[in-house]
Order: structure tokens, then C-alpha cells, then sequence
């Protein structure tokens, strides 16, 4: 599948052409973007007055700064996330592979799941995925 | 030498691609209301053309020319840039689906990872808006969605394993070619109940629509955006519907692939693709009609403590039986 084109004469100069469509589709998307932002400056109006500008706050005076203290419970999650996402991206090659590693390869996957089977209850336990 | 002709080629499958997403965006809305409009016994909009056919137009025009209000406060760069982040991360997802068999605009071997990717970029725009927009909703709007999008997406890319698993590939194309005798739905079904609710949940859609609780939260992370940015967050948000639902169909109904009898046979494999993502579609506005919002306590804990287990178990049964068999 992974078709590549040699540059010439340079020794390790490796093209991948399967990709090339995925950056010329981020340039578009990119265009796609901002063409109606740069677009609609030419035809929207432009008429700002300081209750305008003021965050909105149901019609009520803004009070106090946006950037207080938010729960500790979003940061867990964060850690949390780390762990398991790097799990399901270690488990990725092992499925595409399954066909060829067999009773041993399941046998690793199982054990490295088990481990971190360990630490998910064990944050169970400790009341991380609580959420009061 | 790259061939210039490939680049061209790749360049006018993008522009057909980007068009129909964007008559996808457009018409997905006017679906939406219509179908939760006569859901409600309601008409849905009716006003602008025939049944309402021109509304989406109608929409675009006054997103276009409406003022773009920067609040005062904002960080202005992220602000402005957060809206372009959510859209190129959900338009550049398309370039890995396959609308039928050669028609991919990338066919690359790791199809599954690059959308898992793209979909926690689109994590970025989210929270970039709400923390830069400095007003109390966007921040909490932000902050619920983020917490929620990285939890389900744990759960989204552990029941796509089993599918890995049993195609042996992660390219998209593979998968479907690995369905020709039957939809993995039928051995996968646990993978397919829990990928559907995690891409619901994905999208900030009914009943998972936490960040954008209009009882509580406004609008959530873009609050405080208006005109063509806040339509930019609507495009995301539809496009990102599509892919998922393409996502969906690819991996557990087949993809592009219909029955083979009689004169179905002769259908287009376009049209059995466009037909299994919107009846997916569908089946969105159908729960967002009939189900009330979860509590957020309720959508963490589904997630943490129901679907990761869900998935993890699916993926040893499914190696098992893959090894018995």
C-alpha cells in the first residue's frame, strides 16, 4: 500500500505520495476557513460600542474575572486520558497484526491490558471517576 | 518528478468532496428542523420557498453579513483563530472516506488513526474558543466539552479494535472489502452500540449535549461569537456528524456495498453509502426528539465506568474467539 517515490539521486530522500493528499486537503480546509472571514469583512457592517463588546452575561453587568478556579476533577480526566489514549494507540498495531501473532501475541496484549485493568480500578477505588 | 497530474486530480476530488459536505452542512440543518418539526407536530420552517427549501441559503446569507463582534476582553489572535481550527480539523477528517471503492482522496494504511487524530484537534478549536471568548459560559461550555470529547474518544477508538482486529487493517478500504460476505454489526454489535453513543457524544449532540445546554450554559463555547464565525462552528459540528456517521457505516454496515439480487445489484455504490449515513443521520435527530439531556455526572461516569469496561471485554472476547476459530 505504501507506495513512496525515491528523490532522485538522494540517498534516504523518501516522498511519501500517499499522503501528499492529506496536505494538499489542510491547505483547502485552511482556505475553505477563512475565505468567508476575509471575504465578509468587505461586506458586514462594523459598528462596535462597549455594552456590545461585553461579555455576555444574560443582560446583567459582568462580575468578577472568567479565569477563577475551576474543579480539579478536569485535570484528572486529563491524566486519565493520557493513560488510556497511549493504551488504545499501543492496541492499534496489535489489531492489524492479530492474524499473525497468534496465541502469544494475545496472550502479551491480555497481560498489558490486565496491568492497566489494575490501575483503572484502582483509580475506581479511589474515587477519581466520580464525579460530585 | 511527482506527477503534476495526480496533484490535479487530488485537487478537483477535494473540491468535489468539499461542495458536497457543504450542501451536506446546508441541508442537514434544514433536515434537522424538519424532521424535529413534524416530530413535534410542528412544520418545521416553511416561509422561505417551497416547504422551506431555501432556508439553509437564506441562513448563510445573514451569517455572512452579520457584524463580527471581537468582545473587548477576548484574546484576540485565539478568538479569531479558533473557528478556522474546528473547521479544517472536521474538513480535513473527509480525506480518508471512501465514498466507493477507488474514490478515496487518501487511501493511506492508517485511515482509522488519522480521523481518531483529527477528531482530538477538533478538541483544540473547542477549548481555544472558550477560554479566549473570557466570558463564564463559553469557559464552562468549553471545559464540559473537552472533558467529555477526550473521554469518549477512549471509548470510540477501543471499539474500533475489534473491527481492526477482524479485518486486519485500519485502512478504510480494507475494511469494507473485508465485509463482502456480511456487515461486521452482526459479530461486532457491543463495538457498533458503544462507537454510536461515543460519536454522539463526540459531536455534542441530544442527549450528550452538555456544552451547549441552552437551559444553562447559552451556547455553550461560542457564546460569544457571531456571523460567519459562529456559522464556521456549525459546519464543523454537521460535518463532523457526517464523518462519524460515514465512520459508522464503513466499519460496521458495509460502506459502500448493497445487496446482490434482482435489480438492487445495479444500484450505485454511492447511492447504498449516502443512503446507510443518512438513515444514521437520521437516527441522530430521532434521539435528539425523544430523549431528555443526561446530567453531567451521568455522562462521565456512562463513559468512564460503563464503556470503557464494554469495550475492553469485547476486544479479549472477540481475540478469543478469533483464536478458537
Amino acid at each position: 500500500m505504501f507506495l513512496g517515490i525515491k528523490a532522485c539521486g538522494m540517498p534516504g530522500t523518501y516522498i511519501p505520495s500517499n499522503y501528499l493528499p492529506i496536505l494538499i486537503i489542510l491547505i483547502v480546509a485552511t482556505l475553505v476557513g477563512l475565505t468567508p472571514l476575509i471575504l465578509g469583512v468587505l461586506v458586514r457592517p462594523k459598528r462596535p460600542y462597549s455594552i456590545k463588546l461585553s461579555p455576555y452575561e444574560s443582560g446583567n453587568p459582568p462580575v468578577g474575572d472568567t479565569r477563577y478556579k475551576f474543579s480539579v476533577k478536569f485535570y484528572i480526566i486529563a491524566m486519565l486520558f493520557m493513560v488510556f489514549d497511549v493504551e488504545a494507540v499501543f492496541l492499534y498495531p496489535w489489531a492489524v497484526a492479530y492474524d499473525k501473532l497468534g496465541l502469544y501475541g494475545f496472550i502479551e496484549m491480555m497481560l498489558f491490558i490486565f496491568i492497566l485493568l489494575i490501575g483503572y480500578i484502582y483509580a475506581w477505588e479511589k474515587g477519581a471517576l466520580e464525579w460530585e | 518528478m511527482m506527477d503534476i497530474s495526480i496533484i490535479v486530480g487530488t485537487i478537483v476530488k477535494i473540491a468535489i468532496v468539499v461542495t458536497i459536505t457543504m450542501l451536506h452542512v446546508a441541508y442537514a440543518v434544514y433536515f434537522e428542523r424538519k424532521v424535529i418539526g413534524h416530530m413535534q407536530a410542528r412544520l418545521g420552517p416553511m416561509r422561505v420557498g417551497p416547504h422551506g427549501l431555501l432556508q439553509p441559503i437564506a441562513d448563510f446569507v445573514k451569517l455572512f453579513f452579520k457584524e463580527d463582534i471581537v468582545p473587548s476582553n477576548a484574546d484576540k489572535p485565539i478568538f479569531l483563530i479558533a473557528p478556522v481550527i474546528s473547521v479544517v480539523a472536521a474538513l480535513a477528517s473527509l480525506a480518508v472516506i471512501p465514498l466507493w471503492e477507488t474514490f478515496a482522496i487518501a487511501n493511506i494504511n492508517i485511515g482509522i488513526l488519522y480521523i481518531l487524530a483529527l477528531s482530538s484537534v477538533g478538541a483544540y478549536g473547542i477549548i481555544l474558543a472558550g477560554w479566549s471568548s473570557n466570558s463564564k459560559y463559553s469557559f464552562l461550555g468549553a471545559l464540559r466539552s473537552s472533558a467529555q470529547v477526550i473521554s469518549y474518544e477512549i471509548a470510540m477508538g477501543l471499539s474500533l479494535v475489534g473491527v481492526m482486529m477482524l479485518a486486519g487493517s485500519a485502512n478504510l478500504v480494507d475494511i469494507v472489502n473485508a465485509q463482502s460476505k456480511y456487515p461486521f454489526i452482526l459479530i461486532q454489535p457491543v463495538a457498533f452500540f458503544v462507537f454510536l453513543m461515543a460519536a454522539i457524544a463526540e459531536t455534542n449532540r441530544a442527549p450528550f449535549d452538555l456544552p451547549e445546554a441552552e437551559t444553562e450554559l447559552v451556547a455553550g463555547y461560542f457564546t460569544e461569537y457571531s456571523g460567519i464565525r459562529f456559522g464556521l462552528f456549525f459546519i464543523a459540528e454537521y460535518a463532523g456528524m457526517f464523518i462519524m456517521s460515514a465512520i459508522a457505516v464503513i466499519c460496521f454496515f458495509g460502506g459502500w456495498k448493497g445487496p446482490h439480487f434482482w435489480i438492487l445489484s445495479h444500484v450505485p455504490n454511492i447511492v447504498w453509502f449516502l443512503l446507510k449515513v443518512y438513515a444514521l443521520i437520521f437516527f441522530y435527530y430521532w434521539i435528539r426528539a425523544t430523549l431528555p439531556r443526561y446530567r453531567y455526572d451521568q455522562l462521565m461516569s456512562l463513559g468512564w465506568k460503563l464503556f470503557i469496561p464494554l469495550t475492553l471485554a469485547n476486544i479479549f472476547v472477540t481475540g478469543l474467539v478469533k483464536l478458537l476459530y
